[in-house]
């Protein structure tokens, strides 16, 4: 397989980030809605894994910021959320591309648990506490998603590369 | 499995160190929350970011509003002549209640008049229409398309067609979030239209449900009675329905079980109207005393060039005891005449032809 350019692959993680943006906010049928996956979260970790070097820090704290503002939440809480799961990947890096896809979402599901908690626990600080279980649904849906996230996303470098 | 042929970072000299850049990230997020919790001095950081974000909120908002147009202008003749009787038949009925209210405003105009009382006329209205957008599942917010530009200010009544709806929380420069009175931080002061006795009705995050924990066992209140606002709080016009008591437990302790039906259709409603309205002259010390902040809603000079028709728009922002808060601390604070408040029940379509009217 040929070496996709560097700026192919950048343009590619933007436009992922900025579309798994965008179905954060994309209204759901009610019963859908609780359950919908942190997409643009799934896209970063992806990127981590693929592309260290392009997907960097900066990045996934900007991606959590424009979250906040899209949602209207207390600024930075997404931020430090997709700091914090940024961060441990990156830590994990090595070891996860090693895995076999099923003990990869493994992983996944305790970054998307670590995410939501520090964004449950926020909540609680800022006076928002929502402490019913269906918050965590995401966490589910997003670990199950990850085969095809990966498999979207190989396919879609293969293809432009 | 993950592709691995690109970019693999190498092992040896990792380029900028990862722990350091985490740590100060971190430290700048938490340095933002603190700064918009505590202080709200990055409102105006807010809104440049409220700015860059709108283009996609509304391309996210375009395909809804697209097939609402497309059916719209394309819809079957029947069904628009089955619209059109029904809605003739809803406006002939409207109207003739309409007679009625009409005398009984202008008794009613008179009467206060005579106590120099001229509470809670909504001046001015302004329709927003609902953003198709999804905020949080469990928060019953919404984004309307009016901001600071069209003279949106934080703390403003939003009504629709069939009651209170909410207020405003957050102003950006053309969009403006809503806290529904359903939310579970939200609580507004009712009274119940039949019997006069005045509460507090708080959110429970359930969208068909509010909750009346303050009413005694002993409070004159039946199921089917309507509540309506007070405007003690100062945020809400007095007088329009909020909810219809459903249910009643009165068992046990000291207070009763009492839950409430939203009249308002906080799930239905795609269009709602943004109120300003005149404060009763009694509390007008009260709103000098309130906090100085408030009075500089979240982006000041923008509010200024609301429509030079209307009277003094924007009379005044909301006082912190109704906001969005913790309602079981605070009893709304009672005002030097609470019995002008309580006496005065504005019928709700009594002032749909303000409404109306613009």
């Amino acid at each position: 397989m040929r070496q996709q350019s560097v700026f192919a692959r950048r343009l590619l993680y933007w436009l992922s980030m900025a579309a798994g943006l965008v179905l954060a906010i994309v209204p759901l049928p009610p019963w859908l809605d609780p359950v919908r996956p942190d997409l643009a979260l799934l896209a970063m970790i992806y990127f981590i894994l693929t592309s260290p070097r392009i997907a960097g820090l900066g990045y996934a704290w900007l991606s959590g910021l424009f979250l906040d503002v899209l949602r209207g939440m207390v600024l930075g809480q997404h931020a430090l959320g997709f700091l914090l799961v940024g961060y441990v990947t990156h830590k994990l890096q090595l070891q996860m591309r090693m895995f076999p896809i099923l003990q990869q979402a493994a992983i996944v599901l305790l970054l998307l648990a670590l995410y939501h908690f520090v964004i449950f626990w926020i909540d609680g600080l800022t006076g928002h506490g929502y402490t019913a279980w269906g918050r965590w649904l995401p966490v589910f849906s997003g670990a199950l998603l990850w085969p095809l996230v990966v498999a979207l996303g190989d396919s879609l470098t293969r293809r432009s590369s | 499995m993950v592709e691995l042929a690109h970019d693999s970072r190498p092992i040896i000299g990792r380029g900028p160190p990862l722990t350091a850049y985490f740590l100060t990230l971190a430290a700048m997020s938490i340095g933002l929350m603190v700064a918009d919790q505590r202080y709200h001095q990055i409102d105006q950081v807010r809104a440049w970011l409220s700015a860059v974000v709108h283009p996609v909120q509304r391309a996210v908002d375009f395909p809804f509003r697209a097939t609402d147009w497309v059916t719209g202008s394309f819809a079957d003749r029947g069904r628009l002549r089955q619209e059109k009787l029904e809605l003739t038949a809803r406006l002939r009925l409207a109207n003739l209640q309409l007679q009625r209210f009409a005398a009984l405003e202008e008794e009613n105009r008179r009467l206060r008049d005579m106590r120099a009382n001229t509470t809670g006329v909504a001046e001015k209205v302004l329709v927003a229409s609902i953003l198709h957008v999804d905020l949080d599942p469990f928060r019953h917010r919404v984004l309307l398309d009016k901001g600071a530009v069209d003279g949106v200010f934080r703390g403003q009544a939003v009504l629709d067609g069939e009651g209170i709806f909410g207020q405003v929380t957050k102003v950006n420069a053309a969009t403006s979030e809503v806290i529904l009175i359903s939310d579970a931080e939200h609580a507004i002061p009712v009274q119940s239209n039949r019997s006069g006795v005045r509460t507090i009705a708080v959110g429970t995050g359930d969208i068909n449900k509010l909750s009346l924990p303050f009413v005694t066992v002993e409070s004159d209140l039946q199921p089917g009675d309507l509540l309506i606002s007070t405007g003690l709080g100062g945020v809400f016009p007095p007088g329009y329905p909020v909810a219809q008591v459903t249910r009643i437990k009165r068992a046990g302790s000291m207070f009763a079980t009492v839950d409430a039906r939203p009249t308002a259709g906080l799930d239905r409603a795609r269009e709602v109207l943004l109120v300003w309205f005149t404060e009763p002259p009694a509390s007008e010390p009260a709103a000098a005393a309130a906090p100085p902040e408030a009075s500089a809603p979240g982006s000041a000079g923008a509010a200024t060039p609301a429509p030079p028709a209307a009277r003094p728009a924007a009379p005044r922002q909301a006082p912190p005891a109704t906001a969005p808060a913790n309602a079981p601390t605070g009893r709304p604070e009672v005002r030097p005449s609470p019995a002008a408040a309580a006496t005065q029940t504005t019928t709700p379509a009594a002032a749909q032809p303000d409404a109306g009217g613009e």
